[in-house]
C-alpha cells in the first residue's frame, strides 16, 4: 500500500510550481496554464483521500469531477477575457496591465 | 390653575384690541417687502398703520374707563399641571400705556418722514419703526410675564437695529452692541425671575402671581429673590444705575429713535414692568427700599452728568436716565401712580424735548455740540417756544405736566421714604431745572455761533464730517454706498444760517407741546385725582401719598431757582460760565467723565472678558484644533503611505494574498495547535 503521504507530497509539489507560475509569469496564458497546474493539486489530493484516505468515500472523487468541470468553464471565460483584453490593448504582458493603481 | 379659554366680560371695542399691535406689524411686513420699491412714499404707510393703532388705542381706552379689564387667552402648552396661555389683556394701566405709544410713535412717524427723507435707507428705517412698535404694543398688551418677556426681547433687538441704523458710524455700531450687550445683563435676571415665579407659582398669568401673593404662597425671602430678580431686568431696561451706560451712547442713532424709543417707550418698559409686579415688590420691604434707592442715586447722578455736557441729545439722554430714577423712585416709596404719572407726563415732553433737539440738529447740519449754538429762538419759533415748553414741563413748572408728576414723586418719597430720600429728590428737581436751562439758553438764546454752515471747512462736531471721515477711510465696506447719498445733508438749502423746518417736522412737536401742557390735569388734585381713581381701581396697590400745599410750592420754587441760576450764568453772566468747574476741577471732571464708570466697566469687565476670551482662543486653537489636526494628518498620511503599495499589479497582490493566507494559517496553528 502505498503511503498517502506521497500523494499528498506530489500535490504540494504541483501546486507550489502553479502557484510560482502564477507570481512569476508575465504571460497570461502562462499564468493561466499555472492556475490549472494548482487546480490538479488538488485534484490529486481529493482523490487521494477519496481512495486510501482515513475515511475513504466517493465524494472526493465527486468532487474531483465538479473541479474539471468549473476549471473548464473558467478557462473558457479566462481565454475570452484575454482575446479581448488584447484586442483593446495589444498585450497580454500581465505587468502592462496596471490601471487600478493607485 | 387653568381658568377657561375665554374670560369675558363684555365684548366690544376691548375685544378688538389685539388689533392695535397687528397694524404697525402689518405695515413692518408691507415694508420689507415693497420698501424698496415705494421709497418716499413708505412715510403714508406707516404713520397710517400708526394712526389706525391709535385710533383704535383711543377708542379702547374711552371704553375701558366705563368697564372692566377684558382678558383673552389661548392655552399655549401645558407643563406638567401648568398651563401656559398667550393672549392679551386691557387693563387701567395698560389701555393708559396704549396711548402713550400709539401716540408717541405716530408723532415720531410723521416727523421722520421729514428727518429722514435724504437718507437711501428709509425705508428699511421706517420698517423697524414699525416693527418696534408692534413689539412695544405687544408687551403692553401681555397678560402674563412670559409673553412680556418675549416682547420684551424684541424691543431690544429693535433698539439694537436702530441705534446702529447708520451701522457705517464705528460709534453707531459700538453703540448698538453696548446697547444690547448692557441691557443682555438685565434681562438674564429677569428671565431666572420669571423661571423662578413659574415654579413657585405655577403660572405666568399676572392675576394668579398677585393671587399667590396675597394668599402668602410665597416664602419671604422668596418673594425678595424674585423681586430683585425682576427689578434687574427693569435696571437694565430702563437705564438705571449701573447699567446705565448704555442709554448716552446709544445717541448714536437718528433723533426720532432717540425720542421713541430711549425717551418715551422702551426705556420706560423697566418702570412699567415694575407697575405690573406692583403687588410682588409692596411685598418685600427689602425690594422696595432697594427700587427706591436705585432710582434715587440714579437720578441724582444722571442729573450731575446732564450739568456738564455739552452734546444737545448726551444731556437729554442723561436727563432721561434722571427722570427714570424719578420714577423708579415713586414706584419704590409705594407711589404707585405717582410713578407712572410720571412715565406717561415724561413720555410726551421728553419725546418733543428729544423731537426739538432733532429739529435743532436738522436745522443747523448736524451739529450736536451746544457751544455751536446759540441765538435760534428767533431763528425757529415753533421749534423754540415748543422747546421752552418742553423745559418748562420737565423743570417742573406750574401748571405744565412735569409739576403735577414731580409734585407727586417728591410727596411719595416725603411721607413714605426717608428724608435723605426727600433730599435727593429735591436736589435731583433743581439740577433738572438747571440743565434744562442751560441746555435752553446756550442753544436758543444768545448769538449764533455755528458760523456759515455751509463752509466746509468750518472745524465743529459735526456728523456729517464724521460719517465722510469714516466713509473715506472705508470705502470697499459696503460699496454700494459709495455711489448714494445716504447721510442727510442739506446742502440744497440756499441760506446758510439755520432756519425752521418744514411743517411735517413742527406738527408734531405743537401737538406734543400741548400734551406737555396739559397732560398733568388727568390727576390734578383739584380735579379729583382722575388718573389714580382709574389706575388703582380693583388693584390692592396701598394707599397713594399726597403731598400738602407747601410742597407744591416748594418744588416750583425750587425749580424756578434752578432756572434762575441758568439764567444768571448763560444769559446775563452774573455769574461766570465756569464758576464752578474752576471752583471745583476735579468734580467737574468726574462729572464730564460719566464718574469714569465706563472707564471702570472697561477694565474690570471688558479687557478681562477680552484677556480670557484671548487665551481660551489661543487653547482652542492649539490643543483642541491640534487633536483634531493631529488625528487629521495622520489619518491622510498613512493614507498615502498605505497608497504607495497599491500598484495595480495583479501579481503583487497574488503575492500579498499568499503571505497574508499563511500568516493567518500559521496564527491558527500557534493559537489551536497542530491540526487542533
Amino acid at each position: 500500500m502505498v503511503s498517502i503521504t506521497l500523494f499528498l507530497a506530489l500535490a504540494a509539489i504541483l501546486f507550489c510550481i502553479g502557484l510560482y507560475g502564477v507570481l512569476t509569469r508575465r504571460h497570461l496564458v502562462i499564468v493561466l496554464a499555472s492556475i490549472e497546474l494548482m487546480l490538479n493539486a488538488v485534484n490529486i489530493n481529493l482523490v487521494a483521500f477519496s481512495a486510501i484516505g482515513p475515511f475513504a468515500n466517493i465524494t472526493g472523487q465527486v468532487f474531483t469531477l465538479f473541479v474539471i468541470t468549473v476549471a473548464a468553464a473558467e478557462a473558457a471565460v479566462a481565454l475570452a477575457i484575454l482575446i479581448a483584453l488584447y484586442r483593446n490593448r495589444n498585450s497580454i504582458d500581465v505587468l502592462k496591465h496596471d490601471l487600478l493603481r493607485w | 390653575m387653568c381658568h377657561g379659554i375665554l374670560k369675558e366680560k363684555g365684548v366690544g371695542m376691548m375685544h378688538y384690541a389685539w388689533l392695535i399691535p397687528v397694524f404697525p406689524l402689518i405695515t413692518f411686513l408691507i415694508l420689507l417687502v415693497a420698501g424698496r420699491v415705494l421709497k418716499e412714499k413708505v412715510a403714508y404707510i406707516g404713520i397710517a398703520g400708526l394712526a389706525l393703532s391709535f385710533l383704535l388705542s383711543v377708542l379702547v381706552l374711552l371704553e375701558r374707563i366705563g368697564g372692566e379689564t377684558y382678558t383673552y387667552v389661548l392655552n399655549w402648552m401645558t407643563v406638567g399641571e401648568n398651563v401656559v396661555t398667550m393672549g392679551y389683556e386691557v387693563t387701567a394701566l395698560n389701555a393708559m400705556m396704549l396711548i402713550v405709544v400709539t401716540l408717541v410713535s405716530l408723532v415720531v412717524h410723521i416727523f421722520s418722514k421729514e428727518y429722514m427723507k435724504e437718507d437711501d435707507r428709509i425705508h428699511v428705517f421706517f420698517a423697524y419703526l414699525g416693527l418696534f412698535s408692534f413689539s412695544m404694543l405687544g408687551l403692553v398688551l401681555a397678560p402674563n410675564i412670559l409673553q412680556l418677556f418675549i416682547f420684551w426681547e424684541l424691543v431690544g433687538l429693535c433698539s439694537f437695529l436702530l441705534v446702529g441704523f447708520w451701522y457705517f458710524k464705528p460709534e453707531a455700531a459700538a453703540a448698538a452692541k453696548k446697547a444690547f450687550l448692557i441691557t443682555r445683563i438685565g434681562d438674564v435676571g429677569l428671565l431666572i425671575g420669571l423661571v423662578l415665579l413659574f415654579n413657585r407659582v405655577g403660572s405666568f398669568n399676572y392675576a394668579e402671581i398677585y393671587t399667590a401673593v396675597e394668599m402668602d404662597q410665597l416664602s419671604a425671602p422668596m418673594i425678595t429673590t424674585i423681586a430683585l430678580l425682576i427689578f434687574l431686568g427693569a435696571v437694565g431696561k430702563s437705564a438705571q444705575f449701573p447699567l446705565h451706560v448704555w442709554l448716552p451712547d446709544a445717541m448714536e442713532g437718528p433723533t426720532p429713535v432717540s425720542a421713541l424709543i430711549h425717551a418715551a417707550t422702551m426705556v420706560a418698559a423697566g418702570v412699567y414692568l415694575i407697575g405690573v409686579m406692583y403687588p410682588l415688590f409692596l411685598a418685600s420691604s427689602t425690594a422696595m427700599t432697594v427700587v427706591a434707592y436705585t432710582g434715587a442715586l440714579t437720578a441724582l447722578f444722571a442729573a450731575t452728568m446732564a450739568l456738564v455736557n455739552n452734546d444737545i441729545k448726551r444731556i437729554l439722554a442723561y436727563s432721561t436716565i434722571s427722570q427714570l430714577g424719578f420714577m423708579i423712585l415713586a414706584l419704590g416709596t409705594a407711589g404707585y401712580v405717582a410713578g407712572l404719572f410720571h412715565l406717561m407726563t415724561h413720555a410726551f415732553f421728553k419725546a418733543l424735548l428729544f423731537l426739538g433737539a432733532g429739529s435743532v440738529i436738522f436745522a443747523v447740519h448736524h451739529r450736536q455740540d451746544i457751544r455751536d449754538m446759540g441765538g435760534l429762538w428767533g431763528k425757529m419759533k415753533v421749534t423754540s417756544v415748543t422747546f421752552l415748553i418742553g423745559s418748562l414741563a420737565i423743570a417742573g413748572i406750574f401748571p405744565l405736566a412735569g409739576f403735577w408728576s414731580k409734585e407727586e414723586i417728591l410727596a411719595s418719597t416725603l411721607i413714605n421714604g426717608d428724608g435723605f430720600l426727600f433730599l435727593i429728590a429735591l436736589v435731583t428737581a433743581f439740577l433738572t431745572a438747571f440743565y434744562m436751562f442751560r441746555l435752553f439758553f446756550k442753544t436758543f438764546t444768545g448769538e449764533f455761533k455755528g458760523g456759515d454752515l455751509n463752509d466746509p471747512t468750518e472745524e465743529t462736531f459735526n456728523e456729517q464730517a464724521a460719517w465722510e471721515a469714516t466713509q473715506s477711510a472705508e470705502v470697499g465696506l459696503d460699496a454700494g454706498y459709495e455711489e448714494r447719498k445716504v447721510y442727510p445733508n442739506h446742502q440744497e438749502v440756499p441760506e446758510n444760517e439755520p432756519r425752521e423746518n418744514a411743517g411735517l417736522m413742527t406738527f408734531p412737536l405743537m401737538v406734543l407741546a400741548v400734551l406737555a401742557v396739559i397732560a398733568g390735569f388727568i390727576n390734578a388734585p383739584f380735579l379729583g385725582h382722575q388718573l389714580e381713581a382709574f389706575l388703582t381701581a380693583g388693584l390692592n396697590v396701598g394707599t397713594q401719598p399726597h403731598g400738602a400745599l407747601w410742597l407744591a410750592f416748594l418744588s416750583v420754587a425750587v425749580a424756578v431757582a434752578g432756572i434762575s441760576l441758568a439764567w444768571a450764568m448763560y444769559v446775563k453772566g452774573f455769574i461766570r460760565e465756569d464758576f464752578f468747574s474752576s471752583k471745583a476741577p476735579s468734580i467737574h471732571k468726574l462729572f464730564q467723565n460719566n464718574y469714569y464708570l465706563d472707564d471702570i466697566y472697561l477694565a474690570v469687565f471688558v479687557r478681562p472678558t477680552k484677556e480670557i476670551s484671548l487665551l481660551l482662543w489661543e487653547m482652542d486653537k492649539t490643543i483642541v484644533d491640534g487633536v483634531i489636526t493631529l488625528i487629521g494628518s495622520l489619518t491622510s498620511r498613512s493614507g498615502k503611505a498605505m497608497g504607495k503599495h497599491q500598484d495595480g499589479q495583479l501579481q503583487t497582490y497574488g503575492l500579498v494574498t499568499v503571505f497574508g493566507g499563511m500568516v493567518v494559517i500559521g496564527l491558527a496553528f500557534a493559537v489551536r495547535g497542530y491540526f487542533g
